[in-house]
């Protein structure tokens, strides 16, 4: 299941439609997609776009980043709980 | 279905972020509770190399050692396919939200803290959904996908005793009560009326829960879930 969320992250997620998604389609339809603010501060990988040059590498190492990132994330917050009682 | 910042009025993303957060400590309770077991024991030992003495301890069962680790391995999961949008009709995408899905494979509890700390990660790294909406955020795909979903799921399992059917359609309606959610949330901040955003809400999510509920039992299918071996 690891190894199909690295794949999932890294590769096929290139292939992901760009599309709005249903909740920004119906903003733009009813006309208040414009409410929507900025993001508050600058994050580090805005839209899921590593900051590199080559946009398939980007979106790859966002891919494959991100699910590192929160494998690991949730594996030692939820350790900590799990050590002492 | 992530929710920008600026759709919610300040009333409805504060309350929310603190319903978020109380129910993230009541759900880290439960997990944990499920992760002990008062045992006899002389001496144990962690893997940490903790060791723990006298004649009653608390252990950390092989069900809670390999929750942690199952917990990530489908958060990782999930995280991964949220990011798979897929088209719907009409120049509409949706991806999987994953709620039923993590609460299938985990409980509900240990559910919607995965989902909650997937949706954190997608908010502070990716800037996808607000800040201020992450509470809304957590409540819609934590709340009502995982832990309403899960129950669904449940009252649908022992009806028709088929998991992999039962998550299929639990996935489904769980994506639609997440849209209605949202709905709700956006009407009590005044952006728009729930006369004209849930028809246009649940008609999209109609189609984008018939993807959920494919991958959410297709995954199950795959894995080989079996109910009786989760409880």
């Amino acid at each position: 299941m690891g190894i199909i969320a690295l794949l999932l992250g890294g590769v096929f997620s290139f292939f992901a439609s760009g599309h709005p998604d249903g909740l920004e389609k119906v903003a733009e339809d009813k006309g208040f997609i414009g409410n929507a603010l900025e993001y508050p501060f600058a994050t580090v990988m805005p839209d899921y776009a590593f900051p590199v040059e080559n946009e398939f590498a980007a979106a790859m190492l966002a891919g494959l980043i991100g699910t590192i990132f929160v494998f690991i994330l949730i594996y030692s917050f939820f350790r900590l709980f799990s050590i002492k009682k | 279905m992530h929710i920008p910042d600026g759709f919610l009025g300040p009333g409805a993303s504060g309350s929310l972020i603190v319903a978020a957060a109380a129910l993230a400590g009541v759900a880290v309770g439960k997990v944990r509770q499920g992760m002990f077991a008062r045992q006899k024991a002389a001496a144990l030992k962690t893997p940490e190399g903790a060791e723990f003495g006298g004649p009653t301890v608390t252990k950390l069962t092989k069900h809670g050692q390999s929750l942690v680790f199952r917990m990530a391995v489908v958060g990782a999961f999930i995280f991964a396919a949220q990011m798979m949008n897929f088209s719907i009709s009409g120049g509409t995408s949706g991806h999987m939200l994953g709620g039923v899905l993590a609460a299938v494979l985990l409980g509900p509890w240990a559910g919607f803290l995965v989902i909650a700390v997937i949706l954190v990660v997608q908010s502070l790294v990716f800037a996808d959904g607000g800040l201020f909406a992450l509470g809304a955020n957590i409540i819609n795909m934590g709340l009502v996908g995982a832990v309403a979903g899960y129950y669904v799921y449940r009252f649908l399992f022992k009806k028709i005793k088929k998991e992999a059917w039962a998550a299929f359609f639990a996935a489904w309606i769980s994506v639609i009560l997440a849209a209605l959610a949202c709905c709700l949330e956006l009407a009590v901040s005044g952006t728009i009326s729930l006369s004209v955003s849930v028809p246009a809400m649940v008609g999209w999510h109609f189609l984008i829960g018939l993807g959920e509920g494919l991958i959410t039992a297709l995954v199950l299918v795959g894995l080989n879930f079996k109910e009786k071996t989760n409880e």
